[in-house]
């Protein structure tokens, strides 16, 4: 199995039908290691108290935005280089700006395929190797 | 209500639904609706702004939205429980994406508000300019569904 396929993922949105359905994709990706969060305080705590290779993370959501959560994450000394992979609803140019400049790995538009998402993750994990 | 906004919804829809869910809806003929009852069981609403004012609804026998749910969460549902209901006000919310991605095209720039669901025998739909609408009747093998836009004029 590709090293890549054993990275353990958390899944970070507010809606758990849609955490389940990222989980889907995830699995026929090959990705099976994965872990949730339903907002981005829940995330950070995950992150704090787990071992975790890569983020995906919703933009849209209550207590702390995916976009703040990623923010936290950059400005943390042992999580600043984590992957982080941001899930919009739309493409936005000023969304996307915001998120390059707070330090986004890449990011993926609703709605999406397993194969574009397994591809976007390969990208990253390439990148940071 | 300006028939090009017929296709992005359209389009929308079945990129959507081919996507996440791997079906592939047959798309009927528009009509006009001119009351405000709801075609399907359960239905997502999510209202537009910006350039032009307007709102979508989605609507969906029992039949397709088990099918569309199941296969987006790889598991067989049998009821219309909240995974339904939060799956219905996401895929509202990304045929709205895909269809304002559509529309910006053409010169325009929208927004959209949060998704509502709501389902029940007989249960209405309100849509935000309130008056006739257009609806995009599609047919599954499990059931049908309807896509109920109306949008306003430039502002």
């Amino acid at each position: 199995m590709d090293t890549n396929k054993k990275i353990k993922i958390l899944v970070v949105d507010d809606f758990a039908t849609m955490r389940k359905v990222i989980r889907n994709l995830l699995k026929q990706s090959g990705y099976e290691n994965v872990t949730e969060a339903e907002d981005g305080v829940a995330a950070m705590n995950v992150l704090k108290t787990t071992k975790i290779d890569f983020v995906i993370s919703d933009w849209n959501m209550p207590n702390m935005t995916g976009i703040e959560l990623l923010r936290a994450v950059r400005s943390d000394n042992d999580l600043g280089t984590m992957p982080f992979l941001m899930v919009t609803a739309e493409s936005l140019k000023e969304n996307v700006v915001e998120a390059v400049k707070a330090g986004v790995s890449n990011y993926i538009v609703k709605p999406f395929t397993a194969e574009v998402l397994g591809e976007k993750i390969d990208k990253i994990m390439e990148s940071v190797k | 209500m300006d028939v090009k906004y017929i296709n992005p919804f359209l389009e929308g829809t079945i990129e959507v639904l081919k996507t996440m869910a791997f079906v592939d809806p047959r798309p009927g003929k528009p009509y006009l609706k001119k009351n405000n009852l709801a075609k399907g069981d359960i239905t997502g609403i999510i209202g537009i702004t910006g350039t032009i004012k307007g709102s979508l609804a989605l609507s969906f026998s029992t039949g397709s939205i088990l099918k569309i749910v199941s296969n987006m969460l790889g598991e067989e549902i049998t009821s219309l429980n909240g995974e339904i209901r939060d799956a219905v006000g996401e895929i509202t919310n990304m045929v709205s994406g895909a269809a304002r991605k559509k529309i910006e095209v053409m010169g325009y720039s929208l927004s959209a508000s949060l998704p509502t669901v709501v389902s029940g025998k007989d249960h209405t739909i309100m849509h935000v300019l309130g008056g006739p609408s257009i609806v995009i009747p599609f047919e599954m093998k499990e059931g049908p569904f309807v896509v109920d836009i109306s949008m306003g004029d430039p502002q």
